[in-house]
């Protein structure tokens, strides 16, 4: 594939909101997981909260896109100049020639899940005022940040569970090298929400402590939110050698299970082996990999042997998640970032929490953060569904 | 925007009183009359019996098209890539977590939960197909179906691939049936291809749009489209059916359509 250069990014989440303060909490290997204390909710767990998100206003006219999720895209495209680069990317190709690409697994369910306690008594009818296109609706995020950014190109939400804003990436590359659009908005937002902390409790799958990916005894996830986002273009003369390029994506469907993955991790070794082709890399190029790493047994299990299966068992990695939690449909787009940052910062972070890292898992995790001069790191997101989506970033210089 | 190209190598349909592609064409074209009797989803067969206990309306819907098309073209859905668009997704199984959620048990079904993803159906296609190849789930509230499309066409050029694309829609029950009026399910799956084949259908360009999206000329066609997110493919589909070259211009986002202009394969 062609590269395209990120040419602005930016991630808000339990360990920061802007990169300044990510990658402050990535060199103290600070975790924001603290226990659950998230409207009514009552289950003994660890989450990942977005301080202030309640206290955000949206912008003038878009009230009628009141919700937390949008309240934590709003938060998150005000962070590191976002909005601003994108209006100068605006000046330069025009709105229509701008996609909004955008992931969430619950976008604004959390409204609806409220809604349905104020139920009329004889009717059943939710109250008045409730939002379906600009909260409830699956796309209401992407038609919010559209509206907000004063775009009017193509604009969609994938939602592929937790690695709908991995796949952004890859389909905001494809209108771009189809010559549908000139650059994209892509990221994801996702948000604490009562379908998400009982959904994944019922399936027992939740931790009690903050999670512990690759750890002997980790026992399950800790879910986060977060707002991510990267402004993709194809690379100018401009682009400096600490600029962040997308090098290379990939996609597969493991055909197995809803939400278990295959043990030998075959589906996310596809998607691995499609992104380092797409990239034109050998495996031992890749220097950092950031895990999907979700901290339950099953899952990192499968990760490592898929991993060790492509890249080998000596390339340093690890999961974010010990630090934000698990942040579903943010989660590709978050990690992305975190990715691009460790490019930017010549840091390999730690992955938190874990402190006896799985004997059994054929897996270089790293346990303390590691300073190094990289060119390519590599990250995985997976979800429900068995959708599978890798991708390659690289430092341009 | 410069046109992206495809062909059509064969289509899936089912709606109220549109049980397949050749009944749907016949009524599309004018040979015949249209009588919308309720839509009737088929059970899962190419499900294991386990899970074929599991699925909802999205899944038997998204399958019955899905197989159709492959079916017509004669080719094995394992090895291709997917699009799936839809406004909703299950409505039925949102609104059963949402009363569960508001009862103060909370105790929420596992299967519930893992059927709440958007891309349930994607992955009951892939277990029912074996396809494992790339798969994705797009929402685009109104816009879904020309979403979908758009998605589809940049794989078709990019990837030089052939492409699954199935837009669906079902209804929501009440409450949220009066917030999100959408009478019944419909779905369509289109096969495209980067090279045409003897048995493709048509040729197709697209490009965007300002002028107003075509409507059908019969008043309960018409409604259909507008009512159905997913069925805002008639036009397309009627074009696709009358066999004759022409454009149409199908609903996309507010400030936007999308130009269909349908010709022969090439």
């Amino acid at each position: 594939m062609n590269p395209l250069a990120l040419t602005s990014f930016t991630a808000t989440s339990a360990i920061g909101r802007g990169l300044d303060e990510t990658l402050a909490s990535l060199r103290d290997q600070r975790s924001g997981l603290a226990p659950c204390r998230f409207e009514t909710v009552t289950l003994d767990t660890c989450v990942g909260e977005v301080r202030g998100v309640d206290e955000v206003s949206l912008p003038q006219g878009l009230a009628g896109f009141e919700c937390r999720n949008n309240r934590l895209a709003w938060l998150g495209l005000a962070q590191d100049g976002f909005a601003e680069a994108v209006a100068q990317c605006v000046a330069r190709h025009g709105s229509e020639r701008i996609g909004v690409f955008l992931g969430t697994s619950t976008s604004g369910i959390l409204e609806t899940e409220l809604a349905y306690r104020c139920r009329n008594p004889q009717s059943g009818a939710l109250p008045s005022g409730f939002r379906y296109h600009g909260a409830h609706n699956t796309f209401s995020l992407a038609a919010f940040a559209q509206r907000a950014l004063e775009l009017a190109g193509p604009a969609v939400v994938i939602s592929c569970a937790c690695s709908s804003s991995a796949k952004v990436f890859a389909s905001a590359r494809r209108a771009i090298e189809a010559g549908l659009i000139d650059a994209a908005v892509v990221g994801g937002v996702d948000t604490l929400c009562l379908t998400t902390l009982y959904g994944f409790h019922s399936l027992q799958l939740v931790a009690r402590t903050p999670c512990r990916p690759f750890d002997a005894a980790r026992d399950g996830i800790s879910i986060g939110e977060a707002a991510a986002f990267a402004l993709l273009e194809r690379p100018g003369e401009t682009l400096d050698s600490n600029g962040v390029l997308l090098l290379g994506t990939g996609e597969s469907s493991d055909a197995y299970h809803m939400s278990a993955p295959p043990p030998d991790g075959r589906g996310a070794r596809a998607a691995m082996l499609q992104a380092l082709a797409a990239a034109g890399l050998e495996p031992q190029d890749i220097d950092y990999i950031n895990f999907h790493g979700t901290g339950t047994p099953s899952n990192d299990a499968a990760e490592g042997l898929a991993v060790a299966s492509v890249l080998g068992k000596d390339v340093p990695g690890s999961s974010t998640k010990g630090a934000t939690g698990h942040a579903l449909g943010a989660a590709g787009a978050l990690e992305a970032v975190i990715c691009a940052l460790a490019l930017k910062a010549g840091l390999l972070p730690a992955g938190v929490n874990t402190t006896h890292v799985d004997p059994g898992l054929p897996v270089n995790y790293l346990r303390e953060n590691r300073s190094a001069c990289l060119a390519y790191a590599m990250s995985n997101s997976f979800g429900f569904g068995g959708s599978n989506c890798s991708l390659i970033l690289a430092r341009a210089g | 925007m410069s046109a992206l190209a495809a062909n059509i190598e064969s289509v899936g349909v089912l709606g109220p009183g549109l049980p397949d592609w050749p009944a749907t064409s016949r009524v599309l074209s004018g040979a015949e009359s249209w009588q919308p009797t309720a839509t009737v989803l088929p059970p899962p067969l190419s499900l294991p019996s386990a899970e074929r206990r599991r699925t909802g309306a999205v899944v038997r819907l998204t399958l019955a098209v899905g197989l159709e098309a492959t079916g017509r073209a004669g080719i094995d859905p394992a090895g291709l890539p997917a699009v799936f668009s839809s406004s909703s997704g299950d409505g039925q199984n949102c609104h059963e977590i949402c009363e569960v959620l508001a009862s103060s048990e909370r105790q929420l079904s596992p299967t519930r939960f893992h059927n709440s993803v958007h891309n349930a159906p994607a992955g009951y296609w892939g277990i029912a197909t074996g396809a494992t190849a790339a798969a994705n789930s797009l929402c685009a509230h109104d816009a879904s179906f020309g979403a979908g499309l758009l998605e589809a066409m940049c794989q078709v050029a990019v990837e030089r691939s052939a492409v699954l694309l199935i837009a669906y829609d079902t209804s929501y029950p009440e409450p949220m049936r009066s917030v999100r009026p959408v009478p019944d399910a419909f779905g369509v799956a289109l096969l495209l291809a980067p090279v045409a084949s003897a048995a493709s259908l048509a040729h197709i360009e697209l490009t965007r749009s300002e002028a107003a999206a075509d409507y059908m000329d019969d008043p309960a066609l018409e409604r259909l489209r507008a009512s159905i997110p997913a069925a805002r493919s008639l036009p397309l589909l009627a074009q696709l059916a009358r066999g004759t070259p022409g454009c149409v211009r199908i609903d996309y986002l507010d400030r936007a359509r999308l130009a269909v202009t349908v010709g022969p394969c090439r």
